[in-house]
C-alpha cells in the first residue's frame, strides 16, 4: 500500500500522516472485541445486537457501527469472542469474529478526520470572505473597501497557512524528488496569491484574491477527500476480509493441546490438524493420515492422500482423518508468505503504471509556470517596468489555472464509479484499477474456485437405483469428505437406511455392514478398481460389482453470462488451469471457451501471462488460488472472489463480495464508462481555462472572474460524474 | 455605514459559532456511522428517558 501511495502525487504526505497515526492507542483495562455483522441493516437490529451483548454477563459497552456492519464490544478479558457470537446467532444475527489488530481503524479514521477539520475551516473562511467580496464587488470605495480587505486577509491568511498543509507538504516533497507535481504550482499559487493580495491591501490597491485562494483550497480539499475515502472504504473492506482469518493453530505442548496465534509457532513444534481446517504452517506429518485439498494451492480437485513423513504447506486443508504435524517453517517464513514476496515484486511493477491524473499533471504543471512567468515577464516589458501590475496579472494566471476542477475530475469519478460497483459486490482495492480494467481486451480465468465454485457435484446420482442411492447417503453421512459430503447433499430428502459398523478409513473411504452384506464407498484401489482418468468415489455392496459415482465441478453462478458478455464486448477470453486436461477441456467447452491451457504450474501461469503482455495484450486475470498469486499480480488489471486465499486478494486491484461471477463483466463495461467521464472532465475544465486564461493573460481577470470560473467548473465536473452513479 | 461596525462582528461571530459545532462534532466522532445514526432515531429505546 505505501508504494501505491507514492505513485499518486497527491498523496505524498500521506506518509507522515501514517507515521503519526502508527503510535498505538493502549488498549490498557477491558479487552476491545469487534465482530463483523454482515446482516445488520436497520434500526431493530441495533438494538437487538446492542441489548443482546450487554445482558451478557461481563460485557460493559456494545456499539453497533451501522455503515461498516461491525460491532465494537469492551468486556472483561474472561469474554471471548467465540462466546458472543453464539450469544447473536441465538437471536438470529449470523457474526463472524475479526482480528482488531487487522482493522488497525484509528489510523484511517485520523486522516479522514484531519482533512474534513481542514475542510471545514476553508469552508467556513471561504463563506465569510465572499460575504465582504460581494460587498467590494458592488462598489465598497476607499476606507470601507480598504477595511474589507485587511478583515479578509485577518481570515484568509490564517486559513490558508493551516488548510494548505497537504499541499505545501506534498509540492515540498515533490520539488526534493526534483519533480513537478500538481501540489507545485497549487502551492505556488496559494503563497504567491495570498503575499499579494497582502501588499495590495497595503497599498490601498482595487483588487485581492483571498477569496480565490480559500476558494481553491476548499475545492481542492474537497477533491482529495473524496479520493482519501474512496480509498479508506476499499481498505477498510479489505482489512476486514483480512481479519476474518483469524489465524490460529492447535499447538501440542506436553500432550496436552493449547490455542495459540499461528505466529508464536516455531519449527519443531508439534501442531493438531483436524479434519476440516486449514494447515496452519509447513511441516511433516509425523502421526496419522488423511488426505488433503491443495486445490487453492495448485488448482488441482483431486484430494491428495498423505502418511507420515509427507510433506504438507500452508494453506492446504485436512479433509479425512487428524493429523499431527511437526513444524518445519511458521508466519513469515511459511510457502504461503514466501509466495507474498513474489506478489510485493510484481506489483511494484503495476505501481509504475501512470494514472491520466498524473500524465495530466505532468503536462499542465510546466504549461502553468510558463504561462504566468510569460505574463509577468510581457506585462513587465509592455508596462515599462510596472512590477505590481505584471505581479497581479501573473497571480491571476497562476489563480485561474489552478487546477481546481482537475483535482475533482478524477477523484469525482472514481467516487461515483466505486460506489456503483459496490452496490453490485465488487470492491474496488487499487486508486488506478479502473483506468486499467478499462484498456484490458484479453480475459484469463482460473478454472478451480474461479469458474467454478471447487465444490464437487455427483454426476448422474440420481440415474441409480433407489437402494444404491440410499446406501450411499448413509456411507457418506459418515465422512466429511469433499465427496461425501456431495454425495450426502445431492441424497437429501432420501429415505435413510440403518447401516451397522459404520467406520471412516483415513484416506480410502467408509466402510459399514447390513445384516450379512459388507458395504465400502471411497477410492477405486481400496475397491480393488482400476482407478479411471474422472473425479469419483466407487461403491460396493456385498459382492455386486463395485458402482461409480463421478464427479464433476460446479459451475459458479453467472460464470456463464460472464464469459458470453465479455465475449460479446469483443475481448478475447481463456482458460489457464492447474487441473488435468480433461477436465479444463470440458469446461472450457461447456462455456464456449476456445483457448485453453491445462496442467499449468504457478510458474507457466506467471509466464503465460507475460508472453501475452509481451505480445501486447492487456490482460485481466480473474483468479482465487495460491498459484494463481504471482499470475494476477503479474496482470494488467486483476480480479480475485472473496473466497480465495489471503494472498491471491492481497495481489487482486478489485474484490468480488459475492459468489455470483456475473458483476466482473459489468465492472469492466463500468471501467470504460468511467475513463469516458475522466476524460470528459479533463476536457470541461481545460474548455473554462480556454475561456479564462485569454482574459487573465490581458489583464482583464477581476477576482469575480476568478471566483465565477472556478466554481462553475468545479460543479460541472461534479455533476458529470455523478451521472455515473 | 455605522451599522457596519456592528454587523460585520455579528456576522462573523454567528460564522465562527457555526465552526466551533462543526469542530466538535467532529471532534466527537459524530461523522463515522452516519447511516447507523440515521436509523438510531427510530428506535424507541430511549424515548423516556436518555441513556446514562
Amino acid at each position: 500500500m505505501t508504494t501505491a501511495i507514492s505513485a499518486c502525487p497527491a498523496c505524498i504526505a500521506a506518509p507522515a500522516a501514517e507515521r503519526l497515526a502508527s503510535v498505538p492507542d493502549a488498549p490498557a483495562g477491558p479487552a476491545r472485541l469487534v465482530l463483523s455483522l454482515p446482516t445488520a441493516h436497520c434500526a431493530a437490529c441495533i438494538s437487538d445486537v446492542e441489548r443482546a451483548l450487554l445482558a451478557h454477563p461481563g460485557v460493559s459497552a456494545a456499539r453497533v457501527n451501522l455503515s461498516l456492519r461491525r460491532v465494537a464490544v469492551e468486556a472483561a478479558p474472561a469474554v471471548t469472542a467465540p462466546e458472543l457470537v453464539t450469544v447473536l446467532a441465538g437471536i438470529g444475527y449470523e457474526a463472524h469474529e475479526l482480528d482488531p489488530d487487522a482493522l488497525r481503524m484509528t489510523e484511517t479514521d485520523r486522516r479522514g478526520r484531519d482533512l474534513l477539520m481542514r475542510i471545514g475551516i476553508a469552508g467556513f473562511a471561504m463563506m465569510n470572505i465572499m460575504l465582504l467580496s460581494v460587498a467590494v464587488w458592488s462598489g465598497a470605495e476607499d476606507a470601507t473597501r480598504d477595511m474589507f480587505h485587511w478583515i479578509s486577509a485577518a481570515i484568509a491568511l490564517p486559513t490558508v497557512a493551516f488548510a494548505g498543509q497537504p499541499f505545501f507538504a506534498g509540492a515540498l516533497a515533490a520539488l526534493k524528488a526534483r519533480r513537478l507535481g500538481m501540489d507545485v504550482p497549487i502551492s505556488l499559487g496559494l503563497i504567491l496569491a495570498s503575499a499579494m493580495s497582502l501588499f495590495e491591501t497595503i497599498n490601498h490597491g482595487h483588487h485581492v484574491f483571498f477569496d480565490g485562494a480559500v476558494m481553491l483550497s476548499f475545492f481542492l480539499l474537497t477533491g482529495r477527500y473524496l479520493e482519501y475515502r474512496s480509498r479508506a472504504a476499499a481498505r477498510s473492506a479489505a482489512e476486514e476480509l483480512a481479519a476474518l482469518e483469524v489465524p490460529r493453530a492447535h499447538l501440542l505442548r506436553d500432550g496436552a493441546e493449547v490455542e495459540v496465534p499461528i505466529a508464536d509457532l516455531r519449527p519443531g513444534d508439534l501442531v493438531r490438524v483436524r479434519p476440516g481446517q486449514r494447515m496452519p504452517c509447513d511441516g511433516r506429518v509425523a502421526t496419522g493420515a488423511s488426505e488433503l485439498d491443495r486445490s487453492l494451492l495448485t488448482g488441482e480437485t483431486l484430494p491428495v492422500a498423505v502418511a507420515p513423513g509427507a510433506v504438507v504447506s500452508a494453506g492446504e486443508v485436512n479433509l479425512t482423518g487428524p493429523l499431527e504435524v511437526s513444524v518445519t517453517a511458521a508466519g513469515r517464513d511459511s510457502s504461503l508468505n514466501r509466495m507474498a514476496g513474489l506478489v510485493a515484486i510484481a506489483e511494484s511493477a503495476r505501481n509504475r503504471y501512470t494514472s491520466l491524473a498524473d500524465r495530466m499533471a505532468r503536462g499542465y504543471a510546466p504549461v502553468v509556470h510558463i504561462l504566468s512567468a510569460g505574463a509577468f515577464a510581457g506585462w513587465l516589458w509592455i508596462s515599462g517596468g510596472d512590477v505590481r501590475l505584471a505581479l497581479n496579472v501573473a497571480v491571476a494566471v497562476l489563480i485561474i489555472t489552478c487546477p481546481c476542477a482537475l483535482a475533482l475530475a478524477v477523484p469525482a469519478v472514481v467516487t461515483a464509479a466505486s460506489g456503483r460497483l459496490f452496490r453490485r459486490g465488487l470492491l474496488i482495492k487499487n486508486p488506478t484499477a479502473l483506468e486499467r480494467l478499462a484498456e484490458i481486451d484479453t480475459v484469463v480465468f482460473d478454472k478451480t474456485g474461479t469458474l467454478t465454485l471447487g465444490t464437487p457435484e455427483p454426476e448422474g446420482f440420481a440415474a441409480l437405483p433407489l437402494a444404491t442411492r440410499q446406501v450411499a447417503a448413509a456411507l457418506a453421512g459418515a465422512s466429511s469428505h469433499p465427496l461425501a459430503r456431495a454425495i450426502a447433499q445431492a441424497a437429501e430428502g432420501l429415505e435413510p437406511v440403518a447401516v451397522e459398523d459404520l467406520r471412516e478409513v483415513a484416506g480410502q473411504g467408509v466402510e459399514g455392514r447390513i445384516g450379512d452384506s459388507r458395504l465400502r464407498l471411497g477410492r477405486a484401489e481400496w475397491l480393488g478398481v482400476a482407478p479411471g482418468a474422472r473425479t469419483a468415489t466407487w461403491l460396493r455392496i456385498g459382492a455386486a460389482a463395485p458402482v461409480e459415482i463421478a464427479f464433476t465441478d460446479r459451475l459458479r453462478p453467472g460464470a456463464a453470462e460472464a464469459v458470453a458478455g465479455l465475449k460479446a464486448q469483443g475481448k478475447r477470453v481463456e482458460l489457464v488451469s492447474g487441473d488435468v486436461a480433461p477436465a479444463v477441456a470440458a469446461l472450457a467447452a461447456k462455456l464456449g471457451i476456445a483457448d485453453w491451457l491445462a496442467g499449468q504450474r504457478p510458474e507457466d501461469k506467471a509466464a503465460h501471462l507475460q508472453a501475452l503482455a509481451s505480445a501486447g495484450a492487456r490482460v485481466l486475470m480473474v483468479g482465487d488460488g495460491l498459484n494463481d498469486t504471482a499470475a494476477l499480480a503479474a496482470a494488467h488489471a486483476s480480479i480475485s472472489p472473496a473466497s480465495a486465499l489471503d494472498a491471491a486478494r492481497a495481489a487482486s486491484d478489485i474484490v468480488l463480495l459475492g459468489t455470483d461471477l456475473a458483476p466482473v463483466e459489468q465492472a469492466v463495461k463500468t471501467a470504460v464508462v468511467a475513463r469516458a467521464r475522466i476524460k470528459q472532465n479533463f476536457a470541461i475544465s481545460l474548455g473554462y481555462n480556454a475561456i479564462a486564461v485569454p482574459l487573465a493573460l490581458v489583464g482583464m481577470a477581476t477576482p469575480l472572474a476568478a471566483a465565477v470560473a472556478m466554481s462553475l467548473s468545479s460543479l460541472s465536473v461534479s455533476l458529470n460524474a455523478l451521472r455515473l452513479r | 455605514m455605522q451599522m457596519l461596525a456592528y454587523l460585520i462582528p455579528v456576522s462573523l461571530g454567528l460564522g465562527g459559532l457555526g465552526l466551533v459545532a462543526f469542530v466538535w462534532t467532529l471532534r466527537a466522532r459524530q461523522y463515522e456511522d452516519p447511516k447507523g445514526d440515521a436509523e438510531r432515531i427510530l428506535a424507541p429505546d430511549w424515548d423516556e428517558h436518555p441513556k446514562a
